[in-house]
């Protein structure tokens, strides 16, 4: 069955958006679209890595992209710019770096475009077992973290005195953000994989009135970009990457016709 | 009568310091079971630090905390949700505890906003938001409740009543309060222990101890069962910018 290259596209895209469902309602309560942006702009280096050494990619990005995030709390705390300054500055030069090393690599034929926009073609046997059995590790991490990162996403204070330990939850979550990166980068590429993030949860945003009914709705909007847009991907030979987010795009708009909670009057 | 084993939350000369200055300084007290500790004091006097430093909300302080107790409910006296989030009441009740149905309806009830429970949390009002922050505290059925400024917001008819459920929980559920308020009269009746503070301890003891030791007794003796309208602070002393305590 996994012969064909759609069925392992299908397989692996309906995969990551399992996770990247619940994942994305975080990164959109926490506010973390750039962080997350900032760690895909960095799996390129991670990219580049794996070929130079043979190394496996989700492993070598995942490396990567955490190594990003603890030079990003350092940077935090040793200076005093601006969070987003620092999110810039770590996305562009890592990118920067990556494309300069790949320059380097002349021996290796390299597929630019599939790295940033995703390349269906590319999705082996071996990539649905990294991101079923990694999908299924970050789920289950995520679930046994849930309640003090929600607590801490809602108060940080009241997670913290009522015993949560919301920093360890925090630092968990960071680590799963960079998992799911390494794990969705050829599906969807490095450019896109933040709006496979934000874009079905902030769908779910407007159809939902509690968490758990946005996980959900954002779980089934990654689903249907997935179908959607692979299947436009093999009818008109666009890249997966963007068809899938076309397709989240396409869902979010007409979420736009169904929001739930009445826009609050600004005082 | 207090064994130590009665003892939830005990302070050691606890302060702490930000940027050089002394938010509060030299606090010993001490929360035990079943017990009411007020905090009052003047805006600014380390009302809220001293309560966070006993929930070990900060890390880096001076002096000690000892806690013996893990079941702690918390009353932040302000609260900023990000209502990007679409929480219900029902979803706020069970945000540090999963919690039965009956639970949360009964603490709801009590705070006398169960009607509310299927709201958007963000479409509550100041007062309503106030006393489901007091539900969901009390909900968990803690050891320890940290309340401060448990009422801001609420009618006054509600403000005395839920007095009254606080003194009423803390009888039931034997838990140990410490309450931050700035209205006395309130509270005095219900506490068992009284700190006043200013950057550091002026005076501590029962609520009748502390209305002798710092003039209360002219503003609380006249109109003993009266409303007491107001709350002076008067000093022996005086603050310096280091948080330094030169006496007059």
């Amino acid at each position: 069955m996994f012969d064909d290259f759609f069925i392992r596209a299908l397989v692996a895209g309906i995969g990551v958006a399992f996770v990247t469902g619940p994942l994305g309602c975080f990164v959109i309560w926490r506010r973390l679209s750039y962080f997350g942006d900032t760690l895909a702009h960095s799996a390129l280096l991670g990219v580049t890595l794996a070929f130079t050494m043979e190394f496996n990619i989700a492993l070598s990005v995942f490396i990567i992209s955490s190594m990003i995030a603890l030079i990003l709390i350092q940077l935090q705390k040793k200076t005093n710019l601006p969070g987003d300054a620092l999110l810039g500055l770590l996305a562009h030069s890592s990118l920067a770096v990556g494309l300069v090393v790949i320059g380097f690599l002349t021996f290796i034929r390299f597929d630019i475009m599939g790295l940033l926009f995703g390349d269906i073609l590319a999705v082996s046997v071996d990539d649905l077992l990294i991101i079923w059995i990694g999908g299924a590790f970050i789920l289950l991490t995520l679930k046994f973290i849930w309640k003090p990162l929600f607590a801490s996403t809602v108060n940080y204070e009241l997670a913290e005195a009522e015993g949560l330990n919301p920093d360890r939850a925090k630092a968990i979550f960071t680590i799963l953000m960079a998992a799911i990166i390494a794990i969705s980068i050829k599906m969807v590429g490095l450019l896109l994989i933040t709006g496979m993030l934000i874009i079905p949860a902030a769908m779910a945003r407007n159809l939902s009135s509690s968490p758990q009914s946005m996980v959900i709705y954002s779980i089934i909007g990654g689903l249907l970009s997935v179908i959607i847009g692979l299947f436009t991907s093999l009818e008109f030979n666009t890249s997966s990457g963007p068809s899938i987010i076309t397709a989240a795009l396409l869902l979010f708009i007409l979420s736009l016709f169904k929001i739930k909670q009445s826009i609050k009057l600004k005082n | 009568m207090s064994t130590d084993q009665n003892i939830l939350v005990k302070l050691n000369d606890a302060g702490l310091q930000l940027n050089n200055k002394w938010l509060v300084k030299g606090v010993s007290l001490q929360v035990e079971k079943g017990k009411i500790v007020t905090l009052i004091g003047p805006n600014g006097s380390g009302k809220s630090t001293t309560a966070k430093i006993a929930l070990g909300i900060y890390k880096k302080i001076n002096g000690s905390v000892e806690k013996y107790t893990h079941k702690v409910g918390y009353v932040p006296q302000k609260i900023s949700i990000d209502w990007t989030l679409p929480l219900r009441v029902n979803d706020f009740m069970v945000l540090t505890e999963s919690l039965n149905k009956e639970t949360i309806n009964e603490a709801l009830s009590l705070t006398g906003v169960i009607h509310l429970k299927d709201k958007n949390l963000g479409d509550l009002s100041g007062g309503e938001f106030q006393r489901v922050l007091l539900a969901r505290a009390i909900s968990k059925k803690p050891e320890l409740l940290v309340l401060d400024e448990p009422v801001q917001g609420v009618d006054f008819t509600g403000e005395i009543a839920l007095y009254e459920l606080i003194k009423k929980i803390s009888d039931e559920l034997s838990c140990g309060i410490l309450l931050i308020s700035h209205d006395l009269h309130t509270v005095m009746t219900a506490t068992d222990h009284v700190v006043c503070l200013n950057g550091h301890v002026c005076c501590s003891g029962s609520p009748m101890d502390v209305a002798k030791n710092n003039e209360y007794k002219a503003l609380f003796g006249e109109q003993a069962s009266q409303i007491l309208s107001r709350y002076e602070h008067k000093h022996d002393h005086i603050h310096t910018d280091e948080g330094e305590i030169k006496k007059n």
